[in-house]
């Protein structure tokens, strides 16, 4: 079991490692607008784009006009989608004549996919029409992860300019995200999902005898299109409700490991994106090992938690030991076909990052096992992260980190060449504030509150980890479920949309503040009294920050949750 | 250099006054300037509230636990308060001394017409002329405009040897308190009272007028961010523990709190900061701004003086090298000759080794028409002017360039010996009679002993040594050779000093210098670290953010190395106390909801006794760690000059890893003594 975990988890993170490198330089290339071997292809479309919408890409913006840019492209996408979902009924490709989404529940949706969360309050074979999840949820997850992208671009840029007003064009980086780097990929690794045997077509749902002679719909339609888009985009919102553990979604483990690359693709490649741009490619390196420390070991604890399985089954006299007939450990919950390891991996892919796609059902993990997720979120999903936010995350830490130790070498802390001073500090801690902000105060609410205890399907700890894991995905994006919650009620809906709305650009604005403060600024040249930021140490420092902001902020919640269930399960006590 | 002697610690006299401080300390105005500390008041407030209210209802079931909480929130603030109140008090035990100094005294102050007239030294304003006769104190800062005195200036300085002070040139600032003890002096005063330099000086080591520096404002941000994420993290723990079952009582609610919120570097905070300026005195020096020591603390390149700094003061005359067809006693005598009216000590050397060599009396030229030419920065020569000899001594380019003015020209043999001299790291000092040329003195430089080790540790430090000399390139390198330093600037003028400055600014770099001449003033201003010598010009004083009452051009890298520390302690205090909070979560989370969830008894690593114990101990360790760290708020950590790699690998060790252990120990034994004397 254990060689088993070490070969598949460890294959991974070195494919991983070998995709990053040169996708993280192309995309240095790509946003500045450097010569690739797509331009002949792309060029003529990328100026169509900008004509039509009469965007100057060669415009810088201030940090004020590409805020503002982004959130009126995201208001005006949501309202878009809001609408879509509202007029499916009387809309084309809809074989399914299925009628308009609730409003609360289209207002969710739209404010879901929007934010780049996906948290899916609905079964998508039940509620969307084909035209709303190609043009409204695909189109989103497109252009979500795009701006994501472009955000993380443009504070890269507050790094390396210098008494700069302008961070660059939010327009040229949205495009240049989707068309250059979204785009491309998709493509071709859809066509790798088809080959596994994904669907992609406009069909009517199939009606079939089963074996035991009973009549089964089987749904279907443009699903390898979404799937990938899906997972690259860190989007995370399935074409079927069961998401990726459904055989149409992800129907191999081969499969199964397209998808998790496509997961922590983008992620991954930004650190060495980063490194390029700001000239030191170990400064990328310090933040990838960061990130990869980081999930070594979220999955190591998962998959080893899910291997022992349930101690009280065990003792019950249930075999849960792996064999050639059976994958032993905690299966409830997960899918024969990948098994413990690659269900684990999934679940911490999914939750390291902001995508929230998942091919198991993480309520039903073990109490420790679950606790990962959680976890990996709550530290703001900074383990290679959302497309764009895990790397803007990241760094804001990074500042953190530096201005929490950096005095000790003896110098006022900076990063990069740049001085971390009040208005920096003031930014940053508006950003890592809005977080617990929306986790804790509605999640506080909820736990005592009768239309929030009415969801919970589990009394006692449980039902309380399942509360929080709600709004600790929505406010980090991730979307998704720990299932066990039923959140289709009108109080859910609203809450976590206003969650997830916030829990994004309440937090990207401050981070685009950051990048106009940085880039006013002049630059640092580096000496040997400079605090280093290359290096194994600042990796162990910036860990450990990362480590007890979360823990700090959320260790008394996850006492009452996970922790608890976790230390009663010993007992042969489970909630 | 006399080093004030530094205050012992525990004085009790201070420590006296300071507890006292500190119960003033406590008006919720004064408590509102420090978020952090702020929080902590209001809710120890609300807890005595609540414990009151208990009280008069007559319904308490946890009395003796809630009044020990809220006496030891008290006494929380209580001793951040008495950490700030000790700095300032070691502050104003200096500011004592100082003015003492300041007593009344009476000004001698020159009328238009010439009259003297005496006046009450308050009284004195700016442009006011005053006599200061020998035994006068000096009734306010000024300026010297007419005669030279020896002045005793112990009063500032703690040196008692006389320092000349007098019009013209250099030396000419003289500061109000201290006492004249030769001759006579006209000043000029220039601060009216109560601006004085020793106003302001007095006012700064009492931290009266200080002011948040950046860093502290950008670290008071951080501090009062985690606070707002405490108190959400407390607030939703209500509901929360509502959720299982359990009523948060809100002296518990309000003891988890405060020990999360980072108390321990919010109390001590200020008192680092006045503690750093009071190191600065302690080594003589005094800065205007605290911003100005954190700046030094920034610096990336030094520029330091050759002379003095990096050479012994003093050039000595070695050897007379007359050119092809001059003897060597014709070069002496001119040289002699030249210098006689120089009081400089190389002037002196001159005079001597011509005596020595050649047996040449210096004469007394006075009346017979000698007029003496002094050096000026522009013409970089002096001389003197006799019988129609006009004879020059100075730079090499100079003194060619006066030749050939006269017709004359430069030998073919006077380059190389020049070049011989300048290579072998002494001053050739080129000697002319009109237009003949006679041949140069060769000038020792004596490089100081330990320098180069002292560079090395700059270096380490990032630091980049710049030499400023007025010498020629080739004796620059040389010396620069000798001694180590990084780079150099030769035939410094104001002119190029200043353009230096701001090419190193211009790539981003913080410069400190140390300076003394009004020609040094616009230098000073742009230096960000500009260190005057108080034996400098007003000008140089008023340009500079510091000044070095001893007047030790070394001194600008010590000031860099209090500044250094001064940043480490604070970034030391606050790994510290964010680390800290590992442990109490520890402590308190399963002290709180014990009863709910058994289970959680397993987190109680510790093995507190019992849970009040365990919440009382996290709260007695929180307030103590204050008083246990102020010794070292105070004295600053120690600064070893090593690359920052090494420096942040040990901080972070003893500080962070030092930070998560040393908590669960302290809590521990606090729970010991709690329950052996049963308080919980």
């Amino acid at each position: 079991m254990l060689a088993n975990a070490i070969i598949q988890i460890g294959l991974f993170l070195l494919l991983v490692t070998a995709i990053s490198v040169p996708l993280g330089h192309y995309m240095a290339r790509v946003f500045a607008g450097e010569k690739t071997f797509l331009d002949p292809l792309l060029k003529p479309v990328e100026r169509l784009i900008y004509r039509l919408g009469g965007v100057h890409p060669e415009n810088e913006q201030t940090w004020v006009e590409y805020a503002v840019s982004m959130l009126l492209f995201s208001a005006a996408g949501m309202l878009l989608l809001y609408g879509l979902e509202r007029l499916q009924g009387w809309l084309p490709l809809n074989p399914q004549a299925l009628g308009a989404v609730a409003p609360d529940l289209a207002f969710n949706t739209a404010a879901s996919f929007t934010t780049n969360t996906n948290w899916q309050a609905y079964g998508g074979e039940t509620t969307m029409s084909y035209l709303t999840q190609m043009a409204g949820l695909a189109f989103h997850n497109f252009v979500s992860a795009a701006a994501g992208i472009a955000i993380a671009i443009a504070v890269v840029r507050g790094f390396i300019r210098r008494n700069s007003k302008t961070i660059g064009n939010f327009w040229f980086d949205l495009t240049r995200a989707t068309l250059w780097v979204l785009l491309p990929i998709c493509v071709v690794m859809a066509l790798a999902l088809v080959w596994q045997g994904v669907p992609d077509n406009f069909a009517p749902y199939v009606r079939a005898k089963t074996v035991a002679g009973a009549v089964q719909t089987i749904a279907e339609g443009p699903v390898a299109s979404q799937e990938i888009i899906k997972e690259l985009g860190t989007n995370g919102g399935g074409f079927f409700n069961a998401n990726s553990a459904h055989p149409y979604e992800n129907p191999t483990p081969l499969s199964n490991l397209i998808e998790m690359l496509a997961i922590f693709a983008i992620g991954a490649s930004l650190t060495h994106t980063f490194g390029k741009m700001v000239g030191d490619s170990r400064q990328g390196w310090v933040l990838y090992g960061v990130m990869a420390i980081l999930f070594l070991t979220g999955v190591a604890v998962c998959t080893w938690s899910e291997q022992r399985g349930n101690p009280m089954l065990a003792r019950a006299g249930v075999n849960e030991i792996a064999s050639a007939s059976q994958s032993g450990g905690n299966m409830e919950g997960k899918e024969v076909r990948f098994g413990i390891v690659d269900s684990a991996l999934f679940a911490t892919v999914t939750t390291d990052t902001s995508c929230g796609a998942v091919n198991s059902m993480h309520d039903s993990y073990t109490p420790l096992g679950g606790f990962i997720p959680l976890l990996n979120m709550q530290i703001g999903e900074i383990i290679f992260g959302g497309v764009g936010s895990g790397l803007y995350g990241m760094l804001v830490m990074a500042v953190l980190a530096v201005f929490i130790a950096g005095l000790m070498v003896g110098r006022t802390p900076e990063y990069l060449g740049k001085k971390i001073e009040g208005r920096e500090m003031k930014l940053a801690m508006l950003f890592i504030l809005i977080f617990p902000l929306v986790i804790l105060i509605p999640a506080g609410l909820a736990v005592v509150l009768p239309a929030g205890l009415a969801g919970i399907s589990n009394p006692g700890p449980h039902g309380f980890s399942q509360i929080l894991y709600a709004y600790t995905e929505a406010s980090a994006n991730n979307g998704s479920a720990f299932a066990g919650l039923n959140a289709n009620t009108g109080f859910y809906n609203v809450t976590l949309a206003l969650v997830m709305l916030c829990g994004r650009f309440l937090m990207k604005v401050p981070v685009l503040a950051l990048a106009g403060s940085l880039a006013a600024k002049r630059s640092v040249p580096e000496s040997a009294g400079t605090f280093p930021t290359n290096g194994a140490t600042f990796v162990i420092l910036l860990i450990g920050v990362i480590l007890i902001v979360a823990a700090l902020t959320f260790f008394p919640a996850d006492a009452l949750g996970p922790i608890v269930e976790q230390l009663a399960m010993r007992h042969s006590h489970l909630y | 250099m006399a080093e004030r002697k530094a205050t012992p610690l525990w004085e009790g006299k201070i420590v006296r006054a300071a507890a006292l401080d500190s119960l003033r300390k406590f008006d919720p105005r004064i408590q509102a300037k420090n978020p952090v500390m702020f929080v902590v008041e209001v809710t120890a407030f609300a807890v005595t509230l609540i414990i009151l209210r208990d009280l008069a209802a007559g319904a308490h079931r946890q009395l003796g636990f809630e009044l020990q909480i809220a006496l030891w929130l008290w006494f929380t603030v209580g001793f951040a308060n008495f950490a700030e109140a000790m700095a300032e008090g070691r502050g104003k035990a200096q500011a004592d001394n100082l003015r003492k100094t300041r007593t009344e005294t009476m000004a001698k102050r020159i009328g238009n017409g010439g009259a003297i007239a005496m006046v009450a030294a308050t009284q004195l304003r700016k442009g006011d002329v005053v006599m200061v006769e020998a035994g006068d104190v000096i009734p306010g800062d000024g300026e010297v405009i007419e005669g030279v005195a020896a002045v005793n200036e112990a009063a500032i300085t703690g040196e008692s040897a006389p320092v000349i002070r007098e019009s013209g040139g250099d030396r000419s600032a003289v500061t109000g308190g201290t006492t004249v003890i030769s001759d006579w002096i006209k000043v000029r005063i220039t601060a009216n009272p109560g601006e004085t330099f020793l106003d302001r000086m007095i006012s700064l080591v009492e931290g009266a007028q200080r002011q948040k520096t950046p860093n502290e404002i950008a670290l008071s941000i951080l501090l009062a961010g985690l606070t707002i994420i405490f108190m959400m993290v407390c607030v939703s723990l209500y509901p929360f523990a509502l959720y299982g079952g359990t009523i948060l009582t809100l002296p518990v609610l309000v003891a988890l709190l405060v020990c999360l919120i980072p108390t321990t570097i919010g109390g001590l905070l200020s008192a680092i900061g006045i503690a750093g300026m009071d190191r600065l005195v302690q080594h003589n020096v005094l800065a205007m701004s605290g911003r100005a020591v954190e700046a030094a603390g920034d610096v990336d390149t030094l520029l330091l003086d050759k002379t003095g700094t990096i050479t012994l003061g003093n050039r000595m005359a070695e050897e007379f090298l007359p050119v092809a067809g001059v003897l060597p006693q014709e070069l002496a005598e001119a040289a002699q000759l030249a210098s006689l009216a120089d009081e400089t000590p190389e002037g002196r050397s001159i005079v001597v080794l011509a005596k020595r060599a050649y047996g040449l009396r210096g004469r007394e030229l006075g009346g017979d028409g000698a007029e003496f030419i002094p050096f000026s920065a522009q013409t970089r020569m002096s001389g003197v002017d006799l019988h129609g000899h006009r004879i020059r001594k100075g730079a090499t380019d100079a003194v060619i360039k006066f030749v050939e003015e006269h017709g004359g020209h430069a030998p073919a043999d006077l380059n190389a010996m020049v070049e011989k001299i300048a290579r072998s790291g002494g001053t050739p000092l080129v000697v002319a009679d009109n237009a003949r040329m006679l041949g140069v003195i060769h000038l020792k430089d004596v490089v100081k002993e330990g320098i180069r080790e002292r560079f090395e540790r700059l270096r380490a430090m990032g630091l980049r040594t710049v030499m400023i000399t007025g010498d020629n390139p080739l004796t620059a390198a040389a010396i620069a050779k000798e001694s180590g330093v990084d780079d150099f600037l030769a035939e410094a003028t104001p002119e190029t000093k200043l353009r230096l400055i701001r090419e190193e600014q211009a790539q981003g770099k913080l410069v400190a210098m140390i300076g003394d001449g009004t020609n040094d003033a616009p230098a000073l201003a742009q230096a960000d670290v500009g260190i005057a010598m108080n034996a400098g010009t007003q000008a140089a004083r008023e340009a500079g953010n510091m000044v070095d009452l001893d007047s030790n051009p070394t001194k600008v890298m010590e000031v860099v190395e209090i500044g250094k520390q001064l940043l480490i302690t604070r970034g030391a205090l606050t790994t510290f106390s964010i680390a800290n909070d590992v442990a109490k979560y520890f402590a308190i989370i399963p002290a709180m909801f014990v009863i709910g969830y058994p289970d959680l008894q397993a987190l109680n690593i510790m093995h507190l006794a019992t849970p009040e114990s365990a919440i009382l101990s996290a709260v007695i360790f929180n307030a103590l760690i204050i008083i246990a760290l102020i010794p070292l708020a105070l004295r600053g950590v120690a600064y070893r000059p090593l690359g920052a790699a090494a420096i942040l690998t040990r901080n972070l060790l003893i500080y962070g890893l030092g930070g998560v252990i040393v908590p669960f120990i302290g809590i521990k034994a606090i729970d010991l003594i709690v329950s052996a004397l049963h308080l919980a």
